[in-house]
């Protein structure tokens, strides 16, 4: 009876599910990325360069890798390390970390990743957020922690086109409700010419 | 065809008739016309009745300034928007517009016995009321009489009374340079500016781009027509791919840092809207450098009787005739002390208006032309009449029929934006006017906004202000220029009053607010001196309006009255927004369920199909009670303690903050934040902590478990969670930047399974691998970390109710899972799942105390009996210094103590006084107050826990909690009501 109990073992349930993400055809798709693990990685970073396949990068507000592996750096000494990968990978970082001047701490369920894709995506993210998102100002690889309306959020861009979100969990169905907001409510793509009539 | 309109001409689409109803009239007008133009066309000018006085009132301007027509549209549905200016509101078929503050109906207004009562609201009334008459008494005049009667009669539109339907959008944006304004300045300085690829937006509040230029028919730029150079701008800017063109956009608030508020009309000029898209849109633009290009307001003259319908601006009704193709009459009179006034009659003329005659009303420098109008005195304006309509006008003794009165007061730059970004506003003798001194912001004025008239002055002026914020942006951009055939015009106008002296009929200055010279002259008369003083008493220039058409008027009349220049005098403050700006845009997407995020656990949806009842704890939504059918509040409470104590009870904990500290300084850290000691503290075990501030009060407390020698989890309240974490961020970041130790929030990592009761160790038991449960293996105040589920745990050994109990800490995806598992189990034993409201009990009568509600930030551990937490030989911790301050240590400190009713039944209200009198007599002090009072099933009585005067000491003494209902007496008890010697708890 005991071990019967004991068996079942418990399963990951996403925050997002059953939540709709806002897509429209052409211009706008989100996403829920597949990221299973995440580490918050403070400290020395010389002695742990490569510790997590990616060389950890030292421009601030900077990110390196993929979602297959990918660092983040947020802050003068802090990384978030993100991973798509499955296999345990906490143990062995600790037993990396131990005995440096660093410290190393498993988020993997404080956060959930969404993709945002698509033509329109940096006004999708502008709706809500006061940064700006022209690529001269916030291009690909550049990382940071930001709001999107009343929502602590952090921004990466990946590529001209795409942004992954990192959001706290118990806040993503808001940003995701918001999300929808943004696309329902965009502005027109680009300069359009006001009416104009010749007497 | 109706009466008014011009047989051809004008930028109206003659092929689109459209169809409206004004006041349930209905009408037909043209697409692009303003409701405005439409009613001219129909020969409607009656459009409002005055604020105070009601008296009739027609449309006075063609635009933004337009005081007089307030109108009400409504767009079905509980849409309905007050207060909007016909001149701004763009016709569409089936608009629905009305009049306001009329009863019954416009040309038969009840209200307009106010008019003949005006001595009554003279200026000030509105305070006068508040000390009048005395043998009512002053406070009940105002309340039974005055305001009542004044809330009734004053006032503008009604607001909305249905929740607003629609969908307001908004967004951020960023610039290089931002133009507010898209007449000839702003469109040159566009032009200029978006030369050499940067970031341009460019706003305008009107359907189309061009501004006054839309209005004239007449002047060459460059060889081709005002008409043709708007087009050829247009397109050209259309066709740069980094300018983005906002019509029907108004910029509204200039504030710091060159930021910026645009609030754009996206669906209410539309017919059939979207219901889907949004009908505003909030802008808010972070621009490098600005260009203000908003342009100059013709000012009214103030003379008597100088508000009837049919006397307007006459640079208003040369627009209705050049840009809409409206008659605003048949034979008009036109005063002017400007050249442009002649510019208006001269066309309306050729448009096919009598001139009946002209008074050119400056005293100096009277134009002679020979234009074949007949002159008449300035000097010598005596009155006009008119019930509804203007109908004539007098000159000394001449009276001259007419149903239009052109006013030409002067030119007004419109200053507001620029003023609103702190800029410096300089007096101009040349302008007759305030203009842009030194701008304290990014910031460049073109054209007509800062005092330059003349068309190739204003689009010279805005090509240089557009290459010149280019340049500063770092993109310079050739020189460019025009030539028109413009030419040299008088543009001053004059200030205050004009014509008789006002003697029966009044002459207004704040035509929004009914304010006339005799106002002003009262006001100075009974002592005031500051322009911002007279401008609050007699609310000139408080209206809507903000006094566009009024301000300059009313300075230069009080300069008069108290013997001082204008510059003297000085100006009022402009304020944001420049024009009305809906709510419903202010608030955007942060309404209903996106007011706030609502944060849930992951345990949430089973509480919800469980029928639990939600409380809010800050952002978090939190099970209060899980009522089975029948039961209420008390019944499940009831019911779920004694289950807990009896059984055991599983509840959710997730929202707890968690903080894990990292590094080989963590313990110091630790040491130096909290009151207790921690580097003592063996890896598996957990203490209680308590945080201070610098003055020594408690702010927040939780459980600190030691992982490993240099990982400690902490948890704190719920709603201190980003508080104290931000806290401990400052002390790390700027205190002790030493030491080695980061602070990472993991509050949501973790999903939180309290079980607790006798039955708890048996529930969790079957689920747990790799930790012994005994009691011996895993006392009270131990952590240890193993799996439960076959999923990571760390698994505290703590209790907030007193009985045995464990917190599985688990991480979050998996925590409904996990608790699905414990239920079941749970089940088997009997026990129950509680909320928030049984935890608040349970704690309460174990003498647990909550932070913010045994404590209000006044309170020290000595105060709350927690002096044993507090490591006495450590050197030094947050708060230290200030515990040993003369007046904290201090006898008669207000004390943490229990109370129990004489009457076991009464339970006490939550912060209610305690005294030691029965029924104290007016101005007794409490001797403190209730902080939690509870039923106590467990107990079968009522229980509290109070603060109170020296507390300890007074165990066993009979005090009184004094009620409307007469004093409840109450013994002082130990705030512990049960196993005070906790044997439960170790079980």
């Amino acid at each position: 009876m005991a071990e019967a109990s004991r068996s079942e073992a418990a399963q990951r349930r996403s925050v997002l599910s059953g939540l709709s993400l806002a897509n429209r055809a052409g211009d706008i798709a989100i996403a829920e990325v597949p990221i299973v693990q995440r580490f918050v990685l403070r400290g020395d970073a010389a002695q742990l360069e490569d510790i997590f396949g990616v060389n950890l990068p030292t421009e601030p507000l900077r990110a390196a890798g993929t979602v297959e592996a990918a660092a983040l750096k947020l802050g003068p000494d802090e990384w978030l390390l993100l991973t798509a990968n499955s296999a345990p990978l906490a143990s062995a970082l600790q037993t990396r970390v131990r005995g440096t001047a660093s410290a190393l701490v498993d988020v993997s369920h404080r956060n959930i990743g969404l993709d945002l894709g698509g033509q329109r995506a940096a006004d999708v993210l502008a709706s809500a957020c006061p940064l700006d998102f022209d690529l001269t100002a916030f291009p690909i690889g550049q990382c940071t922690r930001t709001i999107y309306g009343k929502a602590e959020v952090i921004v990466w861009r990946t590529a001209a086109q795409a942004f992954h979100l990192e959001v706290w969990r118990s806040f993503a169905p808001y940003v995701v409700a918001l999300l929808g907001e943004a696309v329902a409510g965009l502005p027109p793509a680009h300069a359009h010419v006001p009416a104009s009539r010749q007497n | 065809m109706t009466l008014f309109r011009t047989s051809a001409g004008g930028r109206i689409d003659r092929a689109r008739p459209v169809t409206f109803s004004f006041d349930g009239r209905t009408l037909t007008g043209f697409a692009g016309d303003t409701l405005a133009s439409a009613l001219i066309a129909n020969g409607v000018h009656l459009v409002g009745r005055s604020y105070k006085y009601h008296r009739p009132r027609g449309l006075m301007a063609a635009g933004v300034e337009e005081a007089n027509g307030l109108i009400e549209v409504d767009r079905g549905g509980g849409r309905t928007t007050p207060n909007l200016r016909a001149t701004q509101v763009e016709l569409f078929d089936g608009l629905v517009a009305r009049s306001q503050n009329r009863w019954p109906s416009l040309a038969m207004d009840f209200g307009a016995v106010n008019d003949l009562l005006s001595p009554l609201f003279s200026a000030g009334f509105y305070y006068k009321t508040f000390m009048g008459p005395r043998f009512i008494g002053s406070n009940k005049a105002w309340t039974k009489l005055y305001e009542p009667i004044i809330r009734r009669a004053a006032g503008l539109g009604k607001s909305p009374s249905a929740p607003d339907p629609d969908h307001y959008a908004s967004t951020f944006a960023h610039c290089d340079v931002l133009i507010a304004g898209a007449g000839p300045a702003g469109l040159a300085a566009a032009l200029s500016a978006s030369e050499s690829g940067l970031r341009v937006i460019i706003a305008d509040e009107q359907a189309e781009f061009g501004g006054w230029l839309l209005t004239d028919t007449a002047t060459e730029i460059d060889g081709q027509s005002a008409s043709a150079w708007i087009s050829d701008a247009v397109a050209t800017l259309a066709a740069r791919p980094k300018v983005r063109m906002l019509p029907r956009t108004q910029a509204f608030g200039y504030f710091a840092q060159n930021f910026f508020g645009l609030a754009e009309r996206c669906t209410d000029h539309l017919a059939e809207p979207d219901q889907a898209s949004p009908r505003e849109r909030l802008w808010q633009v972070r621009a490098k450098q600005v260009v203000l290009a908003t342009g100059a307001i013709e000012r009214p003259l103030v003379f008597p009787g100088n508000d009837r319908p049919g006397i307007m601006l006459a640079d208003a009704a040369r627009t209705y005739a050049a840009r809409y193709g409206a008659l605003p009459g048949k034979r008009a009179v036109l005063l002017t002390a400007t050249d442009t006034g002649y510019d208006a009659a001269r066309m309306l003329q050729a448009a096919g208006v009598e001139i009946a005659a002209v008074a050119d009303v400056r005293p100096d420098q009277p134009r002679v032309e020979s234009d074949g109008f007949r002159r008449v005195d300035g000097r010598t304006i005596a009155t006009t009449a008119g019930r509804l309509r203007v109908a004539s006008i007098t000159f000394g003794t001449e009276t001259i029929p007419c149903d239009l009165i052109l006013m030409s007061g002067g030119w007004t730059p419109s200053v507001h934006l620029f003023s609103q970004s702190r800029g410096k506003l300089a007096w101009s003798d040349a302008v007759n006017a305030y203009i842009p001194g030194k701008s304290a912001q990014a910031e460049h004025s073109a054209g007509a906004c800062r005092g330059v008239f003349g068309l190739t002055e204003t689009i010279n002026d805005g090509f240089a202000a557009g290459a010149a914020a280019a340049a500063a942006c770092g993109k310079p951009t050739p020189a460019r220029s025009i030539k028109t055939s413009d030419t040299q015009k008088s543009y001053r106008g004059i200030l205050g009053a004009c014509g008789m002296p006002a003697k029966h009929a009044r002459a207004f200055v704040d035509f929004q607010h009914d304010v006339t010279t005799k106002d002003l002259k009262l006001a100075t008369q009974e002592g005031f001196r500051s322009i911002e003083h007279v401008k609050r008493y007699t609310t000139t220039g408080m209206a809507t309006d903000q006094g566009k058409t009024s301000n300059l008027n009313a300075l230069a009349i009080v300069a008069g009255h108290v013997s001082k220049s204008i510059p003297e005098v000085g100006l009022t403050t402009f304020r944001q927004p420049y024009t009305p700006v809906t709510f419903g845009t202010l608030a955007g997407h942060n309404r209903g369920d996106l007011f706030d995020p609502v944060r849930r656990t992951p345990i949430d949806g089973w509480a919800q199909q469980r029928g639990a009842v939600f409380e809010d704890v800050g952002l978090w939504k939190r099970a209060r009670y899980f009522p089975r059918a029948g039961e209420d509040m008390q019944a499940a409470v009831n019911r779920e303690c004694k289950t807990v104590r009896s059984a055991a009870g599983v509840f959710d904990a997730s929202t707890l903050g968690k903080i894990e500290v990292t590094g080989p300084d963590a313990a110091e850290f630790l040491e130096r934040m909290y009151v207790n000691n921690w580097k003592n503290l063996a890896v598996g075990r957990c203490r209680y902590g308590i945080l201070l501030n610098e003055q020594g009060f408690i702010i927040d407390d939780g459980v600190i478990g030691r992982m490993a020698p240099d990982v400690f989890h902490v948890t704190t309240t719920t709603g201190g969670a980003a508080r104290v974490l931000h806290m401990m961020e400052d002390y790390l970041q700027t205190e002790w930047p030493e030491l080695k130790c980061w602070l990472t929030s993991t509050s949501e990592q973790w999903a939180v399974i309290a079980v607790q009761g006798p039955k708890a160790r048996d529930i969790i038991a079957p689920l747990v691998s790799g930790i012994d449960l005994s009691a011996v293996a895993f006392p009270h105040m131990a952590v240890r970390e193993g799996k439960v589920c076959g999923v990571d745990t760390r698994l505290f050994r703590v209790s907030f109710t007193g009985e045995a109990g464990f917190e599985i800490n688990v991480p979050a995806d998996y925590g409904r899972d996990v608790w699905e598992a414990v239920w079941r189990e749970a089940e088997k034993h009997g026990a129950c799942a509680y909320g928030t409201e049984t935890m608040h009990v349970l704690r309460a009568e174990k003498g647990f105390i909550i932070v913010g509600q045994e404590t209000d930030g006044t309170m020290t551990p000595e105060d709350v009996g927690l002096t044993w937490a507090v490591g006495k030989a450590k050197r030094d911790f947050v708060g230290k210094r200030s515990l040993i301050r003369p007046d904290m240590v201090v006898p008669g400190r207000k004390q943490l103590v229990g109370l129990l009713t004489k009457d076991r039944n009464v339970v006490l209200e939550e912060g209610a006084q305690i005294t030691s009198d029965a029924s104290p007599g007016p101005g007794t002090s409490a001797l403190g107050h209730v902080t939690s009072a509870y039923w106590s099933e467990s107990l079968g009585r009522s229980i509290a826990l109070a603060v109170v005067a020296g507390g300890r000491q007074r165990q066993g003494e009979t005090l009184h909690v004094p009620m409307p209902s007469g004093g409840i007496a109450v013994e002082v008890v130990s705030p512990v009501f049960i196993d005070a010697k906790g044997e439960r708890l170790n079980g």
